[in-house]
């Protein structure tokens, strides 16, 4: 079936097979690799993009159902110019992330948090980043990062 | 050195730009032209003979272009153990063959007996269920106890039995241990499972195998903590290819944490269909195959006995281990539960007597291997959940038991009983950091804080020590290890003062391609940004032994500087030759030469570019060109130490544990980039935290791996885990590196699950459960419920 799209501002049409999920679409018809696959039970949220603004499990959508919608990347993060989104700017700042490997989903999925609730306490960035999975950073940094780019002191009290 | 040095300085992360917009390259993103997709047939049954398998239906559909079964690679060689482990009575261990598919026999659930190649994933995998396998299934042997004492049932038929090794360290110990025991005032027994972990970095496995029919040139990409040991592997023991006509490739790479040093079969698996098809081939791993697949580590059942005098003064140690080894022996296996684990059961402590026995056993499981810390974690958790119930027992405070039997700043160089030199370190020092970080004045406090809550506080202490760096040729060839470890480096200063490090290290999350360069920036006194990493391409850099065990900084970072030095001594040469004087009168500070008692100076910049326009070079002395390789290789390991601090609260409703604060105070020598450092310890406790509260691979009888899925599996989320305090002030360099450096990648794995399951044990003896004095990891909700109500 033919599908289309807006993705990271560009129109976008492609053939597809009906079973092909929205994050191998992305990944392997639109080579936009930056979208991560981490896991096959909708659980790591390395594979976190945004659909008409809202924060989405590419791999538990088909992309089929995404057809006329406006999806985001990671690589459709920054400006156009490359000036980093904040969030994207406070993961690097504050040290957010090491193999990198969940880093595009956290900073999609904290992107979206922070359009909801655009102060949030430690409680509730722990509480949102319940669906993506860091190995590496012992999440301490992430938080760190998220309360930055929120424009929040980042001296947590337990430092 | 500069005046501003940058050592020691949180120069932001150079890698960190193309992660945040998306244009990392992990092996997966990777497409080659008329790349094909492999998929693999894998065993459902943990033990079965292999009957028949048929693979016409599948050969037969659509997109197939080639099917592989366990036949095929009969006469290739197996993945070998490296390290070769001597049993107590001096008979070797016995090593069956780990071939790239299963022949003969399936030996652990998710065991591959098959492999599809076709022009679409979705193909191949859709073939290899085609295939039609007939396997007879055989009892399975799962519980660590019952296999050491079957010999009717084996995993390897050509094993006699499914001890792969007795061994016992240091054997000629094993007398005065039992002696003092015996003859001891107070023996304190502990029983324990170190619980199996299965390591997850959020990257699944991939490999892309690829041949060129017209040069005989394979290529692999693969997600690898190591490509020349991998090449190595690969060429040297199972496929026989000429070292100089396989590349391998790791480039960026998703996380390992131990899992990804290892040669698996798919990767071998790749590089055969590429030669047969002339295609590339690719093999991206699900997150189910890799719970089936993945090295896991852990999984030792222990006894450990600890005798002191009245006063708690340590007098010996005894441990008795099994070691889950799973089907066959991946590549670290046989040194993991040994010279890694073994050696370090003095802990941080003159104990005087100290025997260690561990028996090496195979079950139907996935093999079992190194994974962030390893064999380190199990002793360290032994050895100080042993003294905390000892303290209890004798009524003596977990620190002041600790600190009465510290090795002092004096004693050092010290050589414990079980044959290591620790070179340096101050561990009151450290504990004396962990107190005032985590506030150890204010713990009543929160005790009653706690308590108003209705919660049960506790306080739990740990000390660790590691042997890091792993590499001395000379020690691990003399512990049975089949491999020299050093590693190399090529500095390569270019005509215009840019300069390239190839260096043998691979960074997945460890921040090389930020840090090597301040090394080389402090030798140089040039600007890090003028310096570049290349690393993870067997084609590009001179050779390496990969990340893991917490060596790069220690080993390859010392290549580094000795490849630096080399470069200073061959720039002064040419620096002398420009300004017309002698090399020994040349000075080199700051990136500027100065001939000694004048003003004549060339930046380095100058001599940079001399060396590749050496029109006036005195060619009998000075070679053009300024690129020079180093291969370091140390005197010993590195040891760092630390003191680790937990509180928790204990829901005696639910059973529930939450993680109130976690504090931690390390000695990793000299620190290079502090927030790289602080980033490694955040990581490793996170993954401690796991293991003690959440985190267990678990087997059926019949072999089945219930936890085979992030639904079943339970890994650390955000909401798991505390900020926490770190501290890294109380160091000691070490002593026999250029750096001064000990490593810092596994000591938060190390050093938090004792703590964690100590402060548990502490809030429950507050609350007058004075029979639990011990729970095996994880400490669920319901076991520590259990425990509460029960006790
Ligand atoms: S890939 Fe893991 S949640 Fe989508
Ligand atoms: S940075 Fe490696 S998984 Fe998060």
């Amino acid at each position: 079936m033919k599908i289309s799209m807006t993705v990271n501002g560009k129109e976008v049409a492609r053939e597809v097979e009906d079973r092909r999920l929205l994050v191998d679409y992305l990944r392997q018809d639109l080579g936009l690799t930056g979208t991560h696959v981490g896991c096959d039970t909708s659980q790591c949220g390395a594979c976190v993009v945004h659909v008409d603004g809202e924060p989405v499990k590419a791999c538990t959508m088909l992309a089929a159902d995404a057809e006329g919608a406006q999806v985001k990347t990671i690589e459709g993060m920054a400006g156009k110019d490359g000036t980093l989104h904040a969030i994207q700017a406070a993961f690097q700042e504050h040290h957010g992330l090491q193999c990198g490997f969940c880093t595009p989903g956290m900073i999609m999925s904290a992107a979206a948090l922070l359009k909801e609730n655009p102060k949030p306490n430690e409680h509730e960035i722990r509480e949102y980043l319940d669906g993506n999975i860091c190995r590496c950073t012992g999440y301490h940094n992430i938080v760190k990062a998220i309360m930055a780019a929120s424009g929040q002191p980042v001296a947590i009290a337990a430092e | 050195m500069p005046k501003d040095s940058v050592i020691g300085t949180s120069t932001k992360r150079r890698e960190d730009k193309r992660f945040i917009t998306g244009r990392g390259q992990y092996t997966d993103d990777i497409v080659l032209k008329d790349q094909t997709y492999a998929a693999f047939a894998r065993s459902d049954v943990a033990h079965g003979k292999i009957v028949s398998i048929d693979t016409s239906a599948a050969e037969a559909m659509p997109g197939v272009l080639a099917v592989f079964t366990g036949e095929d690679f009969a006469e290739v060689g197996g993945n070998p153990a490296g390290w070769l482990i001597h049993s107590r009575d001096g008979t070797p261990m016995t090593e069956p063959k780990r071939p790239v598919l299963a022949h003969g026999k399936v030996r652990h659930v998710g065991d591959a007996y098959a492999a599809v190649i076709a022009e679409t994933a979705e193909q191949a995998r859709d073939a290899a269920e085609a295939i039609d396998a007939t396997i007879e299934e055989l009892p399975a042997i799962v519980d660590l106890r019952q296999a050491a004492s079957d010999t009717s049932n084996r995993v390897h038929d050509e094993v006699a039995s499914n001890v792969c090794f007795d061994w016992g360290w240091i054997e000629d110990n094993r007398a005065a241990v039992d002696e003092a025991i015996k003859g001891a005032p107070h023996v304190t027994t502990l029983e324990l499972r170190n619980n199996r972990l299965s390591p997850n970095p959020i990257e699944p496995r991939c490999s892309i195998g690829d041949f060129n029919p017209g040069t005989e040139d394979y290529t692999l990409y693969t997600t690898s903590q190591n490509p020349h040991l991998t090449r190595l592997l690969v060429c040297a023991f199972v496929m026989g290819i000429p070292e100089n006509k396989l590349r391998v490739v790791a480039p960026d790479v998703g996380g390992g944490f131990g899992s990804k040093i290892y040669h698996y079969g798919e990767e071998a698996l790749v590089l055969a269909a590429a030669k047969r098809i002339g295609r590339p081939v690719k093999w991206t791993c699900s997150r189910s195959e890799a719970f089936l697949t993945d090295a896991h580590g852990r999984d030792h059942v222990t006894k450990i006995e600890l005798a002191t005098d009245f006063d708690g003064n340590f007098i010996a140690v005894r441990t008795e281990t099994f070691a889950n080894l799973g089907a066959y022996l991946s590549n670290f296996a046989t040194a993991t539960p040994t010279f890694l684990h073994g050696t370090l059961m003095a802990g941080n402590y003159t104990v005087p007597n100290v025997y260690v026995n561990v028996k090496g056993v195979f079950t139907n499981t996935v093999p079992v291997d190194a994974y962030r810390g390893a064999g380190r974690p199990e002793a360290t958790f032994s050895l100080e959940r042993v003294i905390d119930k000892c303290a209890r027992e004798l009524g003596i405070d977990p620190i002041e038991i600790r600190r009465k039997n510290y090795i002092k700043p004096h004693q050092f160089p010290y050589t414990t009983p079980v044959a290591l030199e620790y070179d340096t370190g101050d561990y009151d020092a450290v504990m004396d950091r962990l107190e005032a970080i985590a506030d150890l004045s204010g713990f009543e406090r929160r005790l009653n804080d706690s308590a108003s809550r209705g919660k049960l506080r506790g306080l739990g202490i740990s000390s660790y020590i590691e042997a890091c760096g792993i590499a001395p040729s000379n020690l691990v060839g003399a512990l049975g290890g089949r491999v020299g470890l050093y590693d190399a480096a090529t500095v390569r200063v270019n005509a215009t003062g840019t300069i390239s490090v190839m260096v043998g290290a691979h960074s997945h999350g460890q921040s090389h391609e930020t840090t090597f360069p301040q090394i080389v920036a402090d030798r140089l006194g040039i600007d890090e940004s003028k310096i570049e990493i290349v690393h993870g391409d067997t084609a590009k850099i001179p050779f390496g032994m990969g990340t893991y065990g917490s060596r790069s900084l220690a080993v390859c970072g010392s290549a580094v500087v000795r490849a630096t030095e080399k470069i200073i001594a061959k720039a002064k040469l040419i620096a002398g030759h420009m300004m017309e004087a002698g090399d020994a009168e040349v000075d080199f500070e700051d990136g500027v030469f100065s001939v000694r008692g004048t003003n004549k100076n060339v930046p380095f910049g100058d001599v940079a570019l001399k060396a590749y326009i050496p029109h006036d070079f005195p060619l009998d002395r000075i070679e053009p060109g300024l690129e020079e390789t180093a291969f370091y290789d140390p005197a010993n390991f590195t040891y760092p130490s630390g003191c680790y601090a937990c509180e928790v609260e204990v829901d005696p409703g639910t059973g529930k544990v939450e993680v109130m604060s976690f504090a931690a105070a390390d000695d990793f020598g000299n620190v290079i980039n502090p927030m790289v450092v602080e980033g490694q310890v955040h990581g490793g406790i996170a993954q401690g935290i796991g293991q003690a509260l959440m985190e267990n691979a678990v087997y059926d009888e019949n072999g089945q791996l219930l936890s085979a899925s992030y639904m079943d599996y339970t890994m650390p989320r955000a909401y798991d885990v505390p900020m926490f305090k770190v501290d890294h002030s109380a160091n000691t360099p070490c002593t026999h590196n250029p750096l001064g450096v000990k490593g810092c990648g596994e000591a938060g794995a190390i050093g938090s699950p004792p703590a964690l399951v100590n402060a548990v044990i502490d809030a429950l003896q507050r609350a007058g459960r004075s029979s639990v004095t011990h729970i095996d990891m994880p400490l669920t909700p319901s076991r520590v419920w259990d425990a509460i109500h029960n006790s």
